[in-house]
């Protein structure tokens, strides 16, 4: 069984045809890397999982997207249960203008826990998770915004950690970083799949290979060719595929 | 033959262009110069003012000790027994203006967070021009509304409230600045970058959760900012006081009782039969300086938390 799969899915931004017919299954604890040229509806499929499209007005979508076998765009299930369920961690960092704690709190908070003790050691294990805490384990209480971009994207990762995911959404997470910061951003994707299931896009070829399990890409709202990383860069099948891995266009 | 004539008309033309270009720069630089003036004449009605109220309330306080003017608790000067202290005034206006700022600023932010987190694009778009109208109508109609409206529905529920006191006009006074509370407000609340709210949704968090935990906290230099701008009109207001506040001459702070607020008191003033140059006339100006330093303050405050708001609310 897959973890997260869309079946048959159609998308529409108004006259948009954003997703056509995209059926894709990903399977637990593996890295799945989305890449395609720009406006092929990468962000838009990510943002299926969490239901983040429902924030927009005039989307129409079609089709099945089911997270553990269960359609989660079935009226009986609560949005809030499947963002706390499905993280996801954004281009641009954005942490809350407040501390540093209470970013990582934040969703533990919105969820109705009040333990003290469970908050500060779920902070704790969180920001260590995302590889932040000796860098910023003195500095608590200092506004988020105070600390670097590459240090504010580990802490917005440890923000979606805390409240226990299983399955975590990164659209271009280290696009807006330096190649230091990225390459830790990496080393933590490998880290954090031993235990969550993640779903990457980006346009950096070499991270795709580098992070990914398995690589899906897109052209045009279609989903053109899905297979094992390897495969799609050393084997594609597609010819479109090919042309895009290789730089031809895109 | 054919070669000499449009060599000529070339020269021409080339003439023409230069004339052309040195009569643009000439118009850019008269264009120029009449903004320049519109600027300044308005930079020089402000500096007039100033000069003339601090010549006039030094008149003032060559007669009256400013240690007086600032501890008395009486405010006579048209009486035979003259006090001279600000207080009175002080207090009217800062209790009609609380009760403005007690009226509007709630429900204004409320209507403000529910312009800009939840209304849908069309009830949004026909909500604002209502508040615009609130915003245009006469102060005076304001004021009979106070008094003659208000005033009775008050006396149904406090019987012992004057006929003049402070509740009505500061009731009325926050009704007025309603819109300015709201509208700048919603400003504040809709400049907050998109990617702080999707980052609170993609938590868990409610739209309510994201609305006061996350979009409120990040525009609350500007709404702070838009509190104080509210603060200061309703400091400025005149005639809604001047109509239904009453005149007062002890410190008060009963809300239910007739109170002066300095505004109120320079339209009593120059209104009366008061002699222009005396003692009696010259409170006014003193009552004046005080009034425009209290709101040049608020509106410095104001500016400034706006300004820093800008350069960390942005995206
Ligand atoms: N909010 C929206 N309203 C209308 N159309 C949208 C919206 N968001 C995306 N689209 C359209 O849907 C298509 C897919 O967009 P999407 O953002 O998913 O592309 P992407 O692959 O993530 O691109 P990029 O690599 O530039 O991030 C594009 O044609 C885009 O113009
Ligand atoms: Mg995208």
């Amino acid at each position: 069984m897959f973890k997260v799969e869309t079946k048959n899915l159609n998308l529409h931004y108004g006259t948009t045809h954003a997703l056509k017919g995209v059926t894709m299954g990903i399977k637990e604890n593996n890295v799945v890397a989305m890449i395609g040229p720009s406006g092929c509806g990468k962000s838009t499929y990510l943002r299926l999982f969490n239901r983040m499209n429902d924030l927009i007005d005039n989307v129409k979508i079609e089709g099945e997207v089911l997270f553990n076998g269960k359609d989660i765009y079935n009226g009986n299930i609560r949005v809030e249960e499947i963002r706390k369920k499905i993280g996801m961690v954004f281009q641009k960092p954005n942490p809350f203008p407040k501390s540093i704690f209470e970013n990582v709190a934040y969703g533990l908070r919105v969820n109705g826990v009040n333990n003290k003790k469970f908050i500060e050691e779920s902070v704790e294990r969180s920001l260590k998770n995302a590889a932040l805490w000796d860098e910023v384990k003195d500095d608590l209480k200092k506004s988020a915004l105070s600390i670097s971009g590459g240090q504010q994207q580990r802490l917005c990762i440890a923000r979606a950690l805390a409240v226990e995911p299983s399955v975590i959404l990164m659209d271009e997470p280290s696009s807006a970083l330096d190649p230091i910061s990225n390459a830790k951003i990496e080393e933590l994707i490998y880290e954090l799949k031993k235990k969550y299931t993640i779903i990457i896009v980006t346009h950096n070829m070499q991270q795709a290979a580098r992070v990914s399990d398995r690589t899906a890409f897109f052209y045009l709202g279609e989903l053109i060719e899905y297979n094992d990383t390897k495969e799609i860069f050393t084997n594609p099948k597609n010819e479109r595929t090919q042309n895009y891995i290789t730089g031809r266009f895109g | 033959m054919s070669i000499e004539n449009t060599e000529i008309e070339t020269d021409k033309d080339l003439r023409f262009g230069l004339n052309r270009r040195k009569y643009v720069y000439a118009r850019e630089r008269f264009i120029h110069g009449i903004l320049l003036m519109c600027a300044l004449v308005s930079v020089f009605t402000t500096i007039g003012i100033i000069v003339v109220l601090m010549l006039q309330a030094i008149e003032f306080f060559k007669v009256v000790s400013i240690i007086d003017f600032l501890t008395d608790t009486q405010w006579t000067p048209l009486f035979a027994d003259k006090h001279f202290g600000i207080l009175p005034l002080l207090s009217g206006t800062l209790l009609t203006s609380v009760i403005a700022l007690l009226v509007s600023v709630p429900i204004g932010l409320v209507i403000a967070i529910y312009l800009s987190e939840y209304a849908a694009v069309p009830v949004r778009k026909s909500v604002k021009p209502f508040l615009e109208i609130l915003a245009g109508i006469p102060t005076i109609v304001y004021g009979y509304f106070a008094l003659i409206t208000v005033t009775p529905l008050l006396q149904t529920i406090f019987p012992t409230i004057s006929g003049f006191n402070a509740l009505s006009p500061g009731i009325v006074m926050g009704i007025m600045i309603l819109p300015l509370v709201t509208s700048l407000s919603e400003d504040a609340l809709r400049s907050v970058p998109k990617s702080l709210r999707e980052g609170g949704y993609a938590l868990g968090a409610s739209k309510l959760q994201v609305s006061l935990s996350i979009v409120f906290p990040s525009a609350f230099s500007g709404i702070i900012a838009s509190v104080i701008l509210a603060f200061s009109r309703a400091i400025g207001e005149t005639m809604i006081v001047a109509i239904a506040a009453g005149q007062s001459t002890v410190l008060n702070a009963n809300p239910l009782n007739p109170v002066s607020t300095m505004t109120a008191y320079i339209v009593q003033v120059s209104q009366g039969d008061t002699p222009y140059g005396t003692l009696a006339y010259n409170t006014i100006f003193a009552v004046a300086i005080t009034l425009f330093l209290f709101t040049f303050f608020l509106n410095i405050i104001s500016f400034r938390i706006r300004k820093r708001f800008l350069a960390v609310g942005g995206d």
